[in-house]
């Protein structure tokens, strides 16, 4: 089987949103969404204070509690562990929303373009099947689907790998089969110690956070 | 940058509030009325009242979702989907209760009752399901959606009795009960947050407490109270009581609903090893917790 899953190295990220960028021009998402996105989270009290900066979006839970609750059936999952939203079915009711824990879901119900009138990418990435329904982070499944009938190594080919890792100038961020033992994802987990986030609510998160060496 | 404490939730905003409000008082009117149905008296007009309560609240609902022509889809995954449930359960109150209505028949009106509680059990389990709201996902999240709701609906039907007609004994005994389990059940859903939703749910839930206890539940206790001591007043008061009873509660939803739903929000068990870690950052960061 395969599973694909999102890698971040903790200590590499440095919070450029070059992926957050790349996301959105890739996607054609409209202003204000960022289905890849960096949190900005500091800890501690001054003087000892840190700062980390944090990938996020969709998990693609092994447990999807987003398909859980939708009542059309619109997401889904695929047997490669990505969740996905059929468009056409979504009635946009955002029960999905309130039910991702990790604030991954966004629903825009009008055309919105950067400055009013849409730019030229911005008209030849509108999708108005998008309007009044869930979106969120693919995993860029498309680019995946197409780079396999190519016989290319999704995480290894960058026309088979998501937008965002393409993008990472820091090599934080990693994708990749964590089912295959010799793919680069699954030796960053061995090689790492690594958390997953919120993993007490139990919706087993595709994206693993790097924190320190083994 | 992405503000990483958790943020109150828009996705659902006062229209699904309506939904819960709705759903919630009209079961408990219907309740109410096939309560009185089983004392021998047919009342139409509660039962009118609480098809309209209850179809009211979908049709706030079918407002807010950002496809209201492909609402059909709603029932296609009664697998899993509480929403979907939802939606099936309101067929039979709805068909039941009209028939009811028109043919004045008591165990129509038990009947409609009976779907009619499968129904806010459906919606006390979509906020539970949810989550990524803390403050629904707590389990005693959904005694409180069925004790509300049948304490609002019991509130109304005292109030529509009480407004024509003098009020039964058993309405007042059910109200003064049923108020007083809400305080109990709110207590304990409150106290099972402490640790387990965001401060600023936390913060909410405290500010709105003293109200809803004391003017939502123990006033309307003490005005059925009074009721007994001074029965020349005593419709003016179960109407009071009434009245009060079903607007706390309406309150209580709209709060939940609306001001203290606010999303889990972004952890980090650990922090990044990157040199020398200070020694109050060493737990981790989850901001907007506790």
């Amino acid at each position: 089987m395969t599973r694909w899953a999102m890698v971040a190295d903790l200590r590499r990220c440095v919070g450029c949103q070059t992926c957050t960028a790349a996301c959105r021009q890739a996607n054609a998402t409209p202003p204000g969404v960022q289905w890849r996105r960096v949190l900005d989270i500091e800890a501690g009290e001054f003087p000892n204070v840190t700062r980390t900066f944090v990938p996020t979006g969709c998990q693609h839970c092994d447990d999807p509690p987003c398909m859980h609750v939708c009542p059309s059936t619109a997401t889904r999952k695929r047997d490669d562990g990505i969740v996905t939203i059929d468009y056409d079915i979504c009635i946009g009711c955002a029960y999905c929303a309130v039910a991702c824990p990790y604030d991954a879901r966004w629903k825009v119900n009008r055309a919105d373009f950067a400055y009013g009138e849409p730019m030229e990418n911005e008209r030849a990435g509108h999708d108005s099947r998008r309007l009044g329904v869930s979106t969120k982070c693919t995993f860029c499944a498309d680019k995946i689907d197409a780079g396999l009938a190519k016989g290319l190594t999704p995480g290894r080919d960058p026309d088979a790998t998501p937008a965002c890792v393409n993008s990472c100038i820091a090599g934080a961020l990693h994708f990749g089969d964590i089912d295959d033992p010799d793919s680069n994802v699954s030796s960053l987990l061995a090689e790492n110690q690594f958390f997953r986030m919120h993993e007490e609510l139990g919706t087993g998160p595709g994206f693993f956070y790097l924190w320190d060496s083994a | 940058m992405t503000p990483v404490a958790p943020r109150r939730q828009t996705n659902w905003d006062a229209r699904a509030a309506g939904n819960f409000i709705g759903g919630g008082t009209g079961t408990g009117l219907l309740v109410a009325a096939a309560i009185a149905a089983m004392w021998g008296a047919f009342l139409d007009i509660p039962v009118l009242l609480a098809l309209l309560l209850v179809g009211g609240g979908l049709l706030l609902v079918w407002l807010e979702i950002g496809k209201p022509w492909r609402f059909m889809n709603v029932y296609r995954q009664p697998k899993r989907s509480w929403m979907t449930r939802e939606a099936y359960a309101a067929l039979p109150v709805f068909a039941c209760g009209g028939l009811a209505w028109l043919s004045d028949s008591a165990p129509l009106v038990i009947l409609t009752a009976a779907f009619a509680l499968a129904f806010l059990y459906c919606q006390g389990r979509i906020l539970t399901a949810s989550k990524g709201i803390p403050a629904w996902r707590e389990p005693m999240m959904l005694p409180l959606i069925l004790t509300t709701g049948l304490t609002e609906g019991m509130g109304l039907f005292a109030a529509v009795i009480a407004a024509t007609d003098p009020v039964p004994g058993w309405v007042g005994f059910v109200l003064f009960n049923l108020a007083v389990l809400r305080v109990i059940v709110w207590y304990a859903y409150r106290g099972r947050l402490v640790r387990r939703a965001p401060k600023a749910t936390i913060d909410i839930l405290r500010r709105m407490e003293g109200g809803f206890v004391l003017g939502g539940n123990i006033l309307p206790v003490l005005l059925i109270l009074a009721a007994v001591l001074l029965p020349d007043v005593a419709r003016a008061l179960v109407f009071l009581a009434g009245i009060v009873a079903l607007l706390s509660g309406w309150f209580l939803k709209f709060v939940l609903v609306t001001r203290a739903a606010y999303t889990q929000g972004y952890a980090l068990p650990k922090l990044p090893a990157r040199g020398e870690l200070p020694q109050s950052a060493s737990e981790g960061a989850r901001p907007g917790w506790n």
